[in-house]
């Protein structure tokens, strides 16, 4: 019996976060189809909120990284854009499209490892350094792209647009390569050396340096991560549009950040769910086109969002405070 | 006998403080060394140089007579010392498993986790150290545990590692006789194995017990060494580290 106790109440400590986003989730979906029962059994509107997912997944999910380490990005909003307008501009100018992708990626990296290594280094605020980062870098956007958009048709006939963004028989492939990155995100974080690092880095960073795990570098690699997986939503969403826009990316910003919190990983660093932030993701995404589809003006989002982050907390309260 | 670890000359500043003066200290195989000093002495600072925490501004760090360069604490760790630092160096919020092989994961490669045998060996480590709850299992947070438990996790983790040279940082702080108990068996354990520990306490009575050889230090300096064999009471060890300290006045 005392057995069966500890098994379940590890498994609560290590999965109850996750069960806790998956339950809102749930709610939602019964509001929803409760509200508006016509509208939810409709495939199409299902079908808008797995296209906007694989984007937020993209940015959410190495944010869930990031936290976990101790450290917040704000400017990740930026890097997004940052990455698209290389790709887009590249492209434009006759680049080889797979190329372009190779360099946008590598351009969110580098942004990553600039924040971090500016914020660890100078042991800077990470949310007052990266809102920092996140205008000045959107500043440069607008300034070299003059504030004009990049139309880019031209990838449409290249081999990487049905690849990545193409439909495969009614299913868009961005769901495909953000479900692979999930699973990968879920090995990376939960069984590999380099998740295990940073929870204990954002547990007690004096513990996991005094044996011999260099924080630093775990958390400019956290840093590095997020540019990555905002290099990658960025291009994305420019390859399904066919464009780039200078203010791409700023709506991203509040609603990722919402779907980590709401995802049930806690603020305070040492713990992140990989699987709940998938589902604060679903949460976020059905909100911006659930509110809509029971009839409510659009104006009830930002209300509804708001509400929910604060459930979101109080749910991390109840799931118990920082355990020192 | 090999001499293990040695410091020589070592000086460690911090801003306009020098927090250890030219200290040198030496710890042989199989010997337990009790370093003593009052509050502020350096002892602290004295460890956390030795097992590569903080790296030393002037002086050696020799490896069995090998001087190092570039000495940090994932060094220390790959030369086989290891330490039970006086706050645990745990991370609560997560699992005894994860805390007992933090650092030193066991690989597969490119680095993912062999998870099932971590496991395994946790649990054969929590019994084998004394947890009879059958509430605390390897995968168990270590924000559960009471001080001694935590303290159990972090010897664990030394004896999993199989070091040469332990380095226990206050252990008996905190703990009730029995816990106490169970550290001294631990370190008569390794010193039986002919592995070496370096014992730290504020307790000369602890100290005394334990150790073959004492090292005192005072203002950041090592002021006196001597030998078990050179006294035969604790409180003759208590006389000679006030007379020392005195003296150093």
């Amino acid at each position: 019996m005392s057995n069966n106790n500890s098994f379940l109440s590890n498994y609560f400590h290590r999965n109850g976060r996750a069960l806790g986003s998956i339950g809102y989730f749930v709610l939602l979906m019964v509001i929803f189809l409760i509200g508006a029962p016509e509208a939810w059994i409709r495939p199409n509107l299902h079908q808008s909120v797995f296209v906007m997912m694989p984007t937020l997944i993209f940015l959410t999910i190495p944010l869930v990284f990031l936290v976990a380490s101790g450290e917040i990005d704000l400017s990740f909003a930026s890097t997004y854009a940052v990455a698209a307008y290389v790709f887009a501009l590249l492209v434009k100018n006759g680049v080889d499209p797979a190329i372009c992708l190779v360099l946008g990626i590598f351009t969110g990296a580098a942004i990553g490892a600039l924040v971090g290594t500016l914020i660890v280094v100078f042991r800077l605020s990470s949310l007052v350094a990266s809102l920092g980062v996140l205008f000045l870098l959107r500043g440069v956007i607008l300034l070299l792209s003059n504030s004009r958009s990049i139309t880019i048709m031209e990838v449409e006939n290249h081999w990487i647009y049905p690849l990545l963004v193409g439909n495969f028989y009614g299913f868009p492939m961005q769901i495909f390569w953000a479900a692979i990155f999930v699973i990968f995100c879920y090995y990376f974080f939960n069984k590999h050396v380099f998740g295990i690092h940073i929870q204990h880095v954002g547990d007690n960073s004096v513990s996991a340096e005094q044996m011999g795990i260099n924080v630093n570098a775990v958390k400019i690699k956290a840093f590095m991560f997020v540019g990555i997986g905002s290099a990658i939503g960025g291009i994305f969403t420019t390859m399904i549009t066919y464009t780039f826009f200078p203010t791409q990316g700023f709506g991203y910003l509040l609603l990722a950040l919402a779907a980590v919190f709401v995802g049930g990983t806690p603020y305070w660093g040492g713990l992140g769910t990989i699987i709940g932030a998938v589902f604060g993701v679903g949460i976020i995404a059905y909100m911006e086109i659930g509110i809509i589809a029971i009839g409510w003006s659009g104006e009830w989002r930002q209300f509804f969002n708001g509400l929910i982050i604060l459930l979101a907390l109080l749910g991390h309260r109840l799931h118990g405070e920082r355990v020192r | 006998m090999e001499n293990i670890i040695e410091l020589d000359n070592v000086t460690k500043r911090f801003g306009g403080i020098t927090a250890l003066n030219k200290a040198s200290l030496k710890v042989t195989r199989g010997e337990v060394v009790g370093l003593i000093g009052d509050n502020g002495a350096g002892k602290s600072t004295l460890i956390k140089t030795l097992v590569g925490v903080y790296s030393p501004d002037e002086g050696d760090i020799l490896i069995r007579g090998k001087k190092v360069n570039a000495w940090n604490a994932l060094k220390a760790r790959e030369s086989g010392i290891e330490t039970v630092f006086q706050d645990r160096a745990l991370t609560p919020q997560q699992s005894i498993v994860k805390n007992i092989f933090m650092g030193k994961e066991l690989r597969y490669p490119f680095g993912f986790i062999k998870e099932k045998e971590q496991i395994f060996e946790a649990n054969r480590l929590i019994r084998e150290i004394g947890f009879t709850s059958k509430l605390i299992n390897a995968e168990s947070p270590v924000g559960n545990l009471s001080g001694g438990e935590r303290q159990g996790v972090a010897i664990a983790r030394a004896i999993y590692n199989k070091a040469e040279l332990i380095v226990l940082d206050e252990p008996t702080n905190n703990l009730s006789l029995n816990e106490t108990q169970k550290v001294f068996d631990f370190v008569l354990n390794v010193k039986k194995s002919n592995r070496s520990v370096l014992f730290i306490g504020h307790n000369i009575y602890h100290v005394y017990d334990i150790s073959d050889r004492f090292v005192i230090l005072d203002r950041g300096e090592v002021v006196h060494q001597l030998n078990k064999n050179d006294i035969s009471t604790p409180e003759e060890l208590m006389k000679i580290m006030r007379d020392t300290i005195g003296a150093h006045l």
